[in-house]
Order: C-alpha cells, then structure tokens, then sequence
C-alpha cells in the first residue's frame, strides 16, 4: 500500500516535470511531505515575523531599565521582568532579531569560504587540492567552540561581529569538504569536458556547472549549520565572549538569569526556550530538505 | 596492517604541524601589540612590557620563534601563565583529570542511553517507539547545554537538594556535569545508531539469517548489531573531542574546575601562552584520539585496512 503511493507520487512528479512544471514545485511537493519540516517553517516564520516586526510588537524598551525588576509572568509583563526591570518578552523579540543575523551572517561566511575552497581544491585536485584539503584538516583537528575561543582570543575584545567571524570561519571545513567530495565525482560528467573543451574560462565551470550541481548537498548543511551556528553563539555569549550587555542576546540573558534560578525561574527560561525553539526548527527544516532535495536518502 | 598504520601515521604528522603552526601564529596574529594586549589590564611600565616581550622571545626572527616553540612543545615545555606565573603544563595537568572524569561519564550516559533508543527506534521504524525516541533525541540536539545544566540544577539541586549545583571533588559533584554533556551526546549517538540500524536491517544477509530459521534476537544482535555498531563506534573518537569541547561551557555552568574553565578565564584574562597551551594540548589529544579510533576501526573491519 507504502509502495504503491509511493509510485503514486513519483509518477505525479515524472507527470509534472513532464509539462514543464517548475523545478521547485517539485521540490515543494516533497517537501511538504515531511511534517517535520512543515513545523520547522511554521516556527521560522514567527520567529522572522518576531525579528521583523520586533519594535512595532515588543510592549516595552528591550534595554531600558526600569523600577519593575523581578516581576513574575502574566500582567503587566507576559513573561516577566528581570533584575534590572526589563520585561523579558520584549527582550526576546528583539533577541530573535540578534539570533537570527548571527546565524545567517556566520553561515554565510562559513558557506561562502567553504564552497569557495571545495570548488577549487575539487577541480583544479594535485597539490592545490593537497594544501587546502590540509588547511581544512587543520582546523578540524580543533573542536569547533575551540577554534571559534582561539579566534575571539585573537581578535580582542569580545563583541558580536567577532563572535560572528569566529563562528563563521570555524564552520569552514564542513563545506569545504562537502563541496570538495561533490566536484571529485561532478568534474567527471561529460557537461564539464564539453565546457571545457568549448573553451569556458574555468570561472564559468566552476560556477555555472559545476557549483548548481553541487549545491544540495549544501542548501541542506547550511540550514542545519543556521542552527548550530545559533548554538554556539549562544554558547560563547553564555560564557562572556560574545554580544554584550545590554545586548538582548539569548544566551546573555540565559547567563545573566543564573544568579536567579532558584525564586525567578523565568528570566532563563524565556531565553532558553527560544534558543531550542529556534535550533529545533532549522533541525527540523534541514532533514526535511536533505529528504526532499535527496530523496534517495530519505528515511 | 603496518601498512594502514603508517599510512594513517604519514597523515596526521602534517595536521599535528599545522595545528602547532595555528596555535603558535595566534600570537602573531593579534593586530596591534600583542604583549600590550596581554597587558592591558594591569598597570604596567615599559621596563615591564620589554621584559615580557623579552620572556616571550618576541624580539627573535619568526622561524626561530616558531623552532623554539616547537622543540619546547615537543619536551611538554607549554610556557608560563602570564596571570599565575606557574608552567602552563603544571595547570593543564592538575585539571586534566576533572575534565576527563566529566567526558568519560558522560561518554558513558551517551551510549548507555543513545544505543538502545536508537536501536529500539530501528526496529520499530515508524511507531511510537520510534518516533518517541527520535524526538527526544531531535530535542537533545537543538538544548542549548548551558540551558539543559541550569535546568538540572533548578529541579536536582535547588528544589529537590539532591545534588550540589556547583563545584568539583566527590562523585555528587559529577552525577549534573555528567548528565548535561551526556544527554546531548545521546541525541547524537541515538540518531546514528537508528539511521546505521535501518541501514543494517535493510542487507540481504538478515533476510538470510532470518531464512536459516534463527532466533530474532540474535539476528537482531549478533548479525545486525555487530554491524551497524561500526560507524557509530568511528564516531566515539568525534564525540570524545565535542565533549572535551562540551567541558569548556558545562564547567563553566556548574564552576567545576577543569580544562574547560581554564581556557574560558584564561581567555577573559587575556593570558595568552595559556590558551595556546590548552588548544595545542587538546587539538593533538583530539588528533591523536582519532587515530586510535581509526586504527581500532581498521582492526573490526579489514575492508577499512585493505581499501
């Protein structure tokens, strides 16, 4: 019965690729298949509308402090205040704002680098491929958050641009070899030789054949990168490293609720739950894809 | 299997180069000065700064810095504390132990509990069963650590006053930290052994074992176990060195010492041949670490060696 809906399905697809219909609504069909995706976007979209719409929807100032410290949720403040008065919703919605640029800035400086990298060491392979393949195993030899320390170290002071630049370049080598795995076995098509031997500059080929066919692979670890990037910058914040104070940073607030755990439970509550919220999403969103973009590895 | 060893062995010398490469040039990498930055907090006149960057041999041509930095590193010589002005090795060596105390238990509570989720979540593919475990575990891999470790602390230490919330020493002291890095690690290991599982399940050689008229358990374990166990024993090696990182915020949440906490003040402290030392100690314990879990690998299966 699993099988025959299957066909079904597949056999829908064949139809609609058949008329011309677009390639993304191909996608989209599989996608929506996936229930974990589908929560994983709707969460994304309140957290977008909550990044966006933060000033017109938060009630109150995210960074003014105020007489009302240590409220406990309901009213006035939905969620409460915390030590110095602030009322934590607010502080969230601005927060998803924060969150939401840390991960999209540090992937994109992770992927951009990364696909850069794997395009070149796949393509042009001997020693070109040899000396970056040993940069990339360099920083693997050292865990993530200890690249991303070392690089804080570095660059000084802690604040969030360096917070997003050590994230970002110690989630290089992911995509760095990723994308190098997927243009050892992509050069190899007949398309590439015909480019070549057509005479495109090498730019051309690794751009306009090469990169779109390798690209899956990394729509799908650059969602779930968002998340982990999330995580760590929320980590590093935790610690004093990243954004900091008055900054309405999830991890910042969730450091700055710990003196408090035991009466006021609820300034790191907000926070935490936003952060899992949020990284739970771009978890759920990232397998839907990696099954609907790769439907040979869905489970 | 020589052959494996030290086609394993040429490959990790050039990483352990660079890694010692990276860690010395952060140094240098600094913009500015890098003896005023580490200075910068205490009140300090030029005799002073001279005298450090003197103690650092920052004066020397680079290549000889780095040649020093070397053969010191190589004898277990990591420098001295800028703010403790004892030997950094001392200082990694008295906390190593707490450190590895936290990653091996929660190593321990990672497979203990992501092994039979995921193997249980496999073998029930698409029942509750299956779908119970794999949201706990989708849940433990999106829980912030820090978060999870304030949320033990609230209901085991500061409401049900079973266990200590902070600091380190007895066996109470580590059952929290333990917890926290463990469970996060679980998602992990209950997520691969499910998908490893499902991929075991699929062979024809348990449709075989299964036509020979054998017991479901020990298909189950002797012919599907044995085998989906192997990538999941190659990631042990991965995990280890993201819970020796883990250590770095769950130390810092239950103010357990330990090599973690070290580097996280020693970073707020600017104290540079310190964290240099930790990262160069802990990037070739994490290399190193890998090899060992590559050559066991080789060991369980000969196609690894041979291919």
């Amino acid at each position: 019965m699993v099988q025959a809906r299957t066909l079904n399905v597949d056999r829908q697809e064949e139809l609609a690729a058949y008329k011309g219909e677009a390639r993304w609504r191909i996608f989209w069909r599989r996608l929506r298949r996936s229930k974990g995706a589908l929560v994983g976007i709707f969460i994304l979209t309140l957290l977008l509308i909550a990044a966006i719409g933060a000033p017109l929807l938060a009630p109150y100032n995210p960074i003014k402090i105020t007489d009302d410290a240590l409220f406990s949720p309901g009213f006035p403040y939905l969620m409460g205040t915390d030590q110095y008065g602030r009322d934590i919703f607010s502080r969230i919605l601005h927060g998803a704002r924060i969150s939401l640029i840390i991960g999209l800035i540090s992937v994109g400086i992770a992927a951009a680098f990364g696909v850069l990298i794997g395009l070149i060491a796949g393509y042009y392979g001997k020693w070109v491929d040899a000396t970056l393949m040993w940069v990339v195993n360099v920083m693997l030899a050292v865990p993530g958050i200890l690249l991303a320390l070392a690089i804080i170290t570095i660059r000084g002071e802690p604040s969030l641009a360096n917070l997003m630049i050590a994230v970002g370049i110690s989630g290089i080598p992911t995509y760095a070899r990723l994308v190098r795995g997927s243009v050892l076995a992509a050069k190899e098509n007949l398309y590439v030789e015909a480019a070549r031997a057509s005479g495109a500059p090498t730019r051309m080929i690794l751009f306009r054949h090469l990169l779109p066919n390798v690209i899956a692979p990394v729509i799908v670890a650059a969602t779930l990168g968002t998340g982990t990037a999330i995580l760590a910058a929320a980590s590093l914040s935790f610690l004093g490293l990243g954004s900091q104070p008055p900054s309405p940073e999830w991890g910042r607030m969730l450091s700055e609720g710990r003196g408090y755990l035991r009466d006021q439970w609820w300034i790191s509550t907000g926070p935490g739950l936003a952060i899992m919220l949020t990284v739970l999403a771009m978890n759920l969103l990232g397998d839907g894809l990696r099954d609907a973009l790769d439907p040979r590895q869905a489970r | 299997m020589f052959r494996f060893l030290l086609s394993r062995l040429v490959t990790t010398v050039p990483v352990l180069f660079g890694v010692s490469l990276l860690v010395f040039m952060m140094l240098h990498l600094v913009p500015g000065d890098p003896v005023k930055m580490m200075l910068s907090e205490f009140q300090t006149s030029p005799e002073q700064v001279e005298l450090l960057r003197s103690q650092l041999h920052l004066n020397e041509p680079l290549p000889q810095q780095y040649g020093r930095f070397v053969v010191n590193a190589l004898q277990g010589d990591l420098g001295l504390s800028i703010r403790s002005k004892r030997p950094v090795r001392n200082e990694i060596a008295e906390n190593l132990g707490s450190t590895l105390q936290l990653a091996a238990s929660a190593l321990l509570i990672a497979i203990g509990i992501g092994m039979p989720l995921g193997i249980i979540a496999a073998l029930k593919q698409h029942s509750w069963l299956d779908i119970g475990p794999m949201i706990f575990a989708l849940s433990g891999v999106s829980m912030p650590s820090f978060w999870l470790g304030l949320l033990l602390i609230f209901l085991f230490s500061l409401r049900l006053g079973w266990f200590p919330a902070t600091g380190g020493g007895d066996l109470k002291h580590l059952v929290l930290p333990a917890l926290t890095l463990g469970l996060g690690a679980s998602a992990i290991i209950a997520r691969l052994t499910r998908s490893s599982m499902l991929e075991v399940l699929r062979q024809d050689y348990m449709t075989t074992a299964r036509a020979k008229g054998l017991n479901e358990t020990i298909v189950v374990l002797r012919h599907g176990l044995k085998n989906a166990l192997i990538p999941v024993v190659t990631i042990f090696g991965l995990q280890f060195g993201s819970l020796l990182a883990g250590a770095v915020v769950v130390e810092t949440v239950f103010a357990r010492p330990g090599i973690g906490r070290l580097i996280v003040n020693s970073i707020l402290a600017k104290d540079f041949p310190m964290v240099q030392g930790i990262i160069l100690f802990t990037a070739t314990a994490y290399v190193v670490a890998n090899l060992l879990v590559d050559l066991a690998y080789g060991l369980l299966d000969p196609r690894i060696r041979i291919g």
